[in-house]
C-alpha cells in the first residue's frame, strides 16, 4: 500500500501541477476513500467465491477485522498487521492442501482480471476499483503462499516487477514521445482523410530505415577512410587528373559530380585497398563489403518484419462480401476527419456508394454493357502496354546515344543530361496519361488505384532495367578499356622507374606526381555517378512539379479567379488533388536507387536522407496550401502492406543486379578498396585467411564445399514446400470452418421461420417421419424449445442496463475471427448443457445432435 | 473525493491511455489533462478534476467538430446525473482510451454500438438505422436518401446482420459485423 501511495505521488509531481497546501487535504481523503474502497471490495469479493470456501471467507474476515484495526494506527503499524494477518492465515492454510489450492486459484483469477481489465468496456471508475481490489488481494495473499523464506523473495520479486512496469511504461512513453512529426501528420490526416495521411506515414518510416543506413555507412565506411585512410592527394586514385585540374573546382562541373566530387569518399574509387588502415587496424575492405551486405540484410528484415506485423494486424479478411451494406453503413466513418470540408467529401461518398450500391443490389443481374466495358477495358490495356514499351524504347535509344555523346568533345549540357531529363519527363508524362486512359475502364477508385499503381510501377520498372541494360553495355566497353589502360599504367611506370634509375643511379627516383599517373575508366564510380545524377535530377523533378503543378497553379486559380469568365475554382482548372499513387510510387523507387548505387556511391544515402527530411517538410506544406481532399475519400485500410509489398519487389529486384555486378565482374585494377583482386568478395577469404587461426579457414572450406551447400538448398527447399502445404491446409481448414459457419447460419435463420410457426404441426410430421426415435427425440425437443424461449427474450431485455453488456466476452487472439466469436452462442437456441460431454470441442451446432431432432426438423429444408 | 477520484483517474489514464499517440508532450494523461482544462473557463481551471465540461464546450474540439455523431459520442460517454451530457474528466478519459489505438475493437464496437443506439434501448431498429443513414449522408438536400431507396437499404441491412430475424440489431449480432470489417478498429480512432 506505501508502494501505491508513492505512485500516486509520483504521478502528482509528474502532471506539475499540484500545490503542497491541497496536497494534505488530498491525502487525508485518499486515505478515508481508500479504506471505504476496500470494504466494498471486500463484499463484493466475497461475493465471488462459491459455498466451499466458506472457510477461507472466515478467513479473510478475520484478515479484515485486523486490517480495520491496523488502518487507523500509522502506515507502519498496518503494515505489521497485514504481515501479522497474513502470517496467521499462513499457519492455517497449511493445514489444509484444499484450500491453499482454492487460494492459489482465486489469485490466479485476480491476475487474469487484472491483465484482461483494459479489454472490458467499463467505467473508468469501475475499473479503477475493481483494479485495486484485485490488485490488494493478489497482494495480500499470493505473499501468504510463500513459505518462510520465500516470502522475502517474493517481496524483492515484486518491488522488482512494479519497477519494471513503471520502467517500461516510462519507455513507451518516451518512444511515443520521440516519433517525429505526429502534429504535423494528425493535421493532414484531419484535412484529407487517412489515404493520404498513409502516405506520410511511410514517408517517415522509410526516413527510419535512412537514418539507420545512413549511421552504418557513414560509421563504419566513410568516416574511418576520412580519418585514418590516406589523405587526399596522396594518391592516383585520390587525386584529380593534371588535365581536369583546371576546371575541377567550377561549378558547372561540381554539378555533374564531376572534378573534386569525384575524387572524393561519396564514391567508390576514392577508397584504398590498403588492407589496414590507422592505428585501430581497422580493415576498411572488408569492413566496406561487409556494410555493403547489411545495407541489403537489414533492408529486407525490416520491411518484412514490417509486412509481417501489418499482416498480424489485419484480423479479419476483407474478402468476405456477406455485410457489404452493414459494413457500408457501420464502419465507413472515418473518425479521424475533423474538417468540414472533408466531412462534406465524405458525406457525399457515403451518399453516393450507398446509391451505387442499391443499385448494385438491383441490378446485379442485368448486364448489357458488359461487351462494351470489357471491350474499352481491352483498348485501355493495349494503350497501355504501346505506351510502356515506348517508353523502354525510349530510354535505350536515348542511353545508347549518351554513349556516344561521351566519348564526343565539348558537348552541351543538354547532350550531357538526356538521359536523366528524359527519365524524369517519362516519370512526370506518363502517369496522368495513364490515368486518362484508366477512366475508359471505369473500375471503383480503390481497385482503380491498384491497376493505376501497378501500371505506373511497370513504367518504372522497365524505365529503370532498360537504363541498368544499357549502364552494363558502358560498364562492359569500360572493362575492355580498362585493360589497355593497364598495360600503358604498367609500361609507364616501368619506363619512369628505369629513366630515373638510368639518370641518376645513386639517389633514388624522384616520384611520379600521382595527378600524371595514367588510370583507367574505373567504371565503379561511373555508375555510382549515374545513380546519384540519376536521384538528383528526380529530387528536383519532383519539386519543380511540386511547385509548378500545385502551388502556381492553386495561386492561379485562387486570384485570378476574381477576373476570369468562368468559375476556375470549380470549372477546368480548379485545384489539384494529391496524387497518392504517384507519390508511394515515387518514393518506392528513389529507395530502390538508393539501394543499387549505395555500394558504389556510399554518400547517396546521405543525399537520400536529406531528401526525405526536406520533402516531408515541403509536401506537409504543399498538400495544406494548395491542394483539395478527394472527391471520393476512401480509407487506406489494407493499403500499407501493398506498399511494403512494392518496396519489397523493388529492394529484390535492386538487389540483383548490385548482385550480378559482385560476384561476376572483375573490379577495376586502380580505385576502390577491391583493386587488384579478381573478384570483390575474395576479401573475406583473405580476411580468413590472415586474421584468423587456421582451423577456422578449414572450416569455411567445408562450408563452402557444393557437396555441403547443395544439401543445404535442397533441405530449405523441403522446408518450404512442408510450411506451404501447412499453410495450404490452414487455409482450407479456414474455409471450412467459414462455411460452417454460414450453415450454421442458415440453419438458425431457418429455425426461427420455423418456430414462428405453430409447433403441434411440427411434431406431428416429426412423428411420421422420424416414429422410430421419437421417444427420444421428444424430451429433448421439448428442453430446445424450453431454453430456446428464455434466450430468445434475454438478448433484448439485457441490453438495457450496463451491467448485463458488461459481460460480453473477450475474443481472444486472431484466430477468432474465423471461428465464431463466443458472445454470438447467447443467440443460439441449445445452451452448453445440451452437448455438456462435449464441452471443449467446436462441435457445428447440426452436428452433435445428430440423428434425433436435427434430422427431424433440418431435413425438409434442404 | 473528486480530487481522489482525479488523481487515481490520472494514474489509470497511464495505465490504459498509454499508447495513444501524443507528440511533443510529456505523457498521454498529462497531454488529456492539458486538453481537458483548456476546455475549461479560466476560474474553474485549478480544479479540473472536479468539474464538469459543458457539452457545448466539449463539442468545440477539432476531433469532433466535424462529427455527425458528436452529440451521441457526448451522451455515451457523459455520466452525469441531470442529462445535460456534460463530462467530467474521467469521462473525458474514458473517451479518448475508447478511441485510442491500444483499445481492443471489441470494446471499441461495444461503443460504436452505444453510439449509433439512438434511442438507448439496447437494440437497433428501424428508426435507429433511419437516423444513422440520415447522419451519415449529411445535412444536404440533395445528398439524403429518397424514401424508397432508405427502405430498400435498411431491409438489405436486416437481412445481413438481423440473424435472429427479430428486425432489430442487437449487439452480438453488431459485434459479429463489425468484428469481420477489415478497417472498422482503424478508422474508429481519434488522436489527440
Amino acid at each position: 500500500k506505501d508502494k501505491e501511495e508513492d505512485k500516486s505521488k509520483e504521478e502528482d509531481s509528474c502532471s506539475q501541477q499540484n500545490r503542497t497546501s491541497r496536497r494534505k487535504n488530498c491525502q487525508n481523503k485518499n486515505g478515508d476513500g481508500k479504506k471505504a474502497g476496500e470494504e466494498g471490495s471486500r463484499q463484493r469479493g466475497k461475493k465471488a467465491p462459491t459455498k466451499d470456501q466458506r472457510e477461507s471467507e472466515n478467513k479473510e474476515r478475520k484478515t479484515n477485522k485486523k486490517e480495520k484495526e491496523g488502518e487507523n494506527k500509522q502506515k507502519k503499524d498496518r503494515k505489521n498487521s497485514t504481515s501479522s494477518a497474513s502470517s496467521d492465515s499462513s499457519g492455517e492454510e497449511s493445514l489444509s492442501e484444499e484450500e491453499l489450492a482454492m487460494l492459489m486459484e482465486q489469485v490466479e483469477q485476480k491476475k487474469k482480471l487484472i491483465s484482461t481489465m483494459r479489454s472490458k468496456p467499463w467505467r473508468m471508475v469501475k475499473k479503477l476499483s475493481v483494479l485495486r481490489e484485485a490488485q490488494a488481494f493478489v497482494e495480500k495473499f499470493e505473499g501468504a503462499l510463500g513459505k518462510g523464506k520465500g516470502k522475502k523473495l517474493y517481496a524483492y520479486k515484486m518491488i522488482m516487477a512494479k519497477k519494471w512496469v513503471k520502467f517500461k511504461r516510462d519507455f513507451d512513453n518516451f518512444k511515443t514521445q520521440c516519433i517525429p512529426w505526429e502534429m504535423k501528420i494528425k493535421e493532414v490526416e484531419s484535412h484529407f482523410g487517412s489515404s493520404v495521411a498513409s502516405y506520410f506515414i511511410f514517408l517517415r518510416w522509410m526516413y527510419g530505415v535512412n537514418l539507420v543506413l545512413f549511421g552504418l555507412i557513414f560509421g563504419l565506411v566513410i568516416i574511418p577512410e576520412v580519418l585514418m585512410g590516406m589523405p587526399y592527394g596522396s594518391m592516383p586514385r585520390k587525386t584529380v587528373p593534371r588535365a581536369e585540374q583546371a576546371t575541377a573546382m567550377d561549378f558547372s562541373v561540381l554539378w555533374d559530380f564531376e572534378g573534386y566530387i569525384k575524387y572524393s569518399a561519396l564514391f567508390y574509387g576514392y577508397y584504398n585497398n590498403q588492407r589496414t588502415i590507422g592505428w585501430l587496424k581497422y580493415r576498411l575492405p572488408m569492413a566496406y563489403f561487409m556494410v555493403g551486405i547489411s545495407v541489403f540484410g537489414y533492408s529486407l528484415m525490416v520491411v518484412i518484419r514490417s509486412m509481417a506485423r501489418n499482416a498480424n494486424q489485419s484480423t479479419a479478411d476483407g474478402d468476405d462480401d456477406n455485410f457489404i451494406f452493414s459494413w457500408k453503413m457501420f464502419t465507413s466513418w472515418d473518425y479521424l476527419i475533423g474538417n468540414p470540408e472533408t466531412a462534406d467529401n465524405k458525406f457525399a461518398s457515403i451518399t453516393t456508394s450507398f446509391k451505387e450500391s442499391i443499385v448494385d443490389e438491383q441490378e446485379s443481374n442485368k448486364d448489357e454493357n458488359i461487351h462494351l466495358r470489357r471491350f474499352l477495358r481491352v483498348l485501355a490495356n493495349v494503350l497501355i502496354i504501346c505506351c510502356l514499351c515506348g517508353s523502354g524504347y525510349l530510354i535505350y535509344f536515348v542511353v545508347k546515344r549518351s554513349q556516344t555523346f561521351s566519348k564526343m568533345q565539348n558537348v552541351g549540357w543538354y547532350e550531357r543530361n538526356e538521359v536523366e531529363i528524359v527519365m524524369s519527363l517519362l516519370g512526370m508524362f506518363c502517369p496522368p496519361l495513364f490515368e486518362t486512359i484508366a477512366a475508359l475502364e471505369n473500375y471503383h477508385p480503390r481497385i482503380g488505384l491498384k491497376w493505376q499503381l501497378g501500371r505506373i510501377f511497370a513504367l518504372f520498372l522497365g524505365n529503370l532495367y532498360t537504363f541498368l541494360l544499357a549502364l552494363m553495355d558502358d560498364v562492359n566497353e569500360k572493362l575492355a578499356e580498362e585493360d589497355a589502360v593497364k598495360n600503358i599504367t604498367h609500361w609507364m611506370l616501368l619506363g619512369h622507374h628505369n629513366s630515373s634509375a638510368g639518370n641518376s643511379s645513386t639517389a633514388t627516383p624522384p616520384p611520379l606526381d600521382p595527378a600524371d599517373v595514367p588510370r583507367g575508366p574505373c567504371w565503379e564510380t561511373t555508375v555510382g555517378i549515374e545513380f546519384v545524377r540519376l536521384t538528383v535530377s528526380d529530387i528536383l523533378v519532383t519539386y519543380i512539379t511540386i511547385l509548378v503543378g500545385d502551388f502556381i497553379r492553386a495561386c492561379f486559380v485562387r486570384f485570378v479567379n476574381y477576373c476570369w469568365c468562368w468559375d476556375l475554382e470549380a470549372g477546368f482548372p480548379s485545384y489539384a488533388e494529391f496524387d497518392i499513387s504517384g507519390n508511394v510510387l515515387g518514393l518506392v523507387f528513389n529507395q530502390g536507387m538508393i539501394w543499387m548505387g549505395s555500394f558504389y556511391a556510399p554518400g547517396l544515402v546521405g543525399i537520400n536522407v536529406l531528401r526525405l527530411l526536406t520533402s516531408m517538410y515541403f509536401q506537409c506544406w504543399a498538400v495544406m496550401s494548395s491542394n483539395v481532399p478527394h472527391e471520393r475519400v476512401f480509407k487506406a485500410s489494407k493499403s500499407n502492406n501493398f506498399y511494403m509489398g512494392l518496396l519489397l519487389l523493388i529492394l529484390f529486384l535492386s538487389l540483383l543486379p548490385v548482385a550480378y555486378t559482385i560476384m561476376s565482374l572483375p573490379p577495376s585494377f586502380d580505385c576502390g578498396p577491391f583493386s587488384g583482386k579478381k573478384r570483390m568478395y575474395d576479401v573475406i577469404q583473405e580476411t580468413i585467411e590472415l586474421d584468423f587461426p587456421a582451423f577456422v579457414a578449414k572450416i569455411f572450406s567445408y562450408v563452402a564445399n557444393p557437396g555441403l551447400i547443395i544439401p543445404a538448398i535442397l533441405l530449405m527447399v523441403l522446408a518450404i514446400y512442408y510450411l506451404n502445404a501447412v499453410s495450404e491446409a490452414y487455409q482450407r481448414a479456414n474455409a471450412e470452418l467459414k462455411k460452417k459457419m454460414q450453415m450454421q447460419r442458415e440453419e438458425e435463420k431457418n429455425k426461427r421461420n420455423k418456430a414462428a410457426t405453430p409447433n403441434p404441426m411440427l411434431q406431428d410430421l416429426e412423428d411420421i417421419l422420424t416414429p422410430n426415435t421419437k421417444s427420444e427425440s421428444q424430451p429433448k425437443q421439448a428442453e430446445d424449445k424450453k431454453t430456446e424461449s428464455p434466450t430468445r427474450i434475454s438478448p433484448a431485455g439485457k441490453q438495457g442496463n450496463t451491467t448485463a453488456l458488461d459481460r460480453s466476452p473477450v475474443t481472444g487472439g486472431r484466430g477468432a475471427a474465423y471461428t465464431l466469436p463466443p458472445h454470438v452462442f447467447t443467440t443460439q437456441p441449445p445452451p452448453m448443457g445440451v452437448w455438456a460431454p462435449y464441452p471443449g470441442q467446436p462441435r457445428p451446432r447440426g452436428h452433435p445432435l445428430g440423428p434425433f431432432p436435427g434430422r427431424g426438423r433440418g431435413r425438409p429444408r434442404y | 473525493m473528486a480530487v481522489r477520484q482525479c488523481r487515481a483517474a490520472r494514474k489509470r489514464a497511464a495505465w490504459g491511455v498509454r499508447a495513444a499517440r501524443c507528440p511533443g508532450r510529456r505523457c498521454a494523461s498529462t497531454s488529456a489533462y492539458k486538453r481537458f482544462s483548456e476546455l475549461l473557463p479560466k476560474e474553474e481551471r485549478n480544479n479540473a478534476c472536479s468539474a464538469r465540461v459543458p457539452k457545448s464546450q466539449i463539442l468545440t474540439l477539432p476531433e469532433l467538430r466535424a462529427n455527425p455523431f458528436q452529440h451521441r459520442i457526448c451522451h455515451v460517454f457523459s455520466t452525469s446525473d441531470d442529462g445535460d451530457d456534460s463530462m467530467s474528466f474521467e469521462d473525458f478519459l474514458d473517451m479518448l482510451s475508447v478511441f485510442s489505438d491500444s483499445a481492443t475493437s471489441d470494446i471499441k464496437s461495444h461503443y460504436a454500438f452505444r453510439i449509433f443506439d439512438f434511442d438507448d434501448d439496447g437494440t437497433l431498429d428501424r428508426k435507429n438505422l433511419e437516423q444513422l443513414v440520415n447522419c451519415l449522408t449529411g445535412q444536404g438536400e440533395e445528398s439524403r436518401l429518397s424514401t424508397a431507396e432508405m427502405e430498400q437499404l435498411i431491409q438489405n441491412i436486416l437481412e445481413e446482420s438481423d440473424i435472429d430475424k427479430d428486425g432489430t440489431i442487437n449487439l452480438s449480432e453488431f459485434q459479429h459485423v463489425v468484428s469481420r470489417s477489415p478497417d472498422f478498429a482503424s478508422s474508429f480512432k481519434i488522436v489527440l
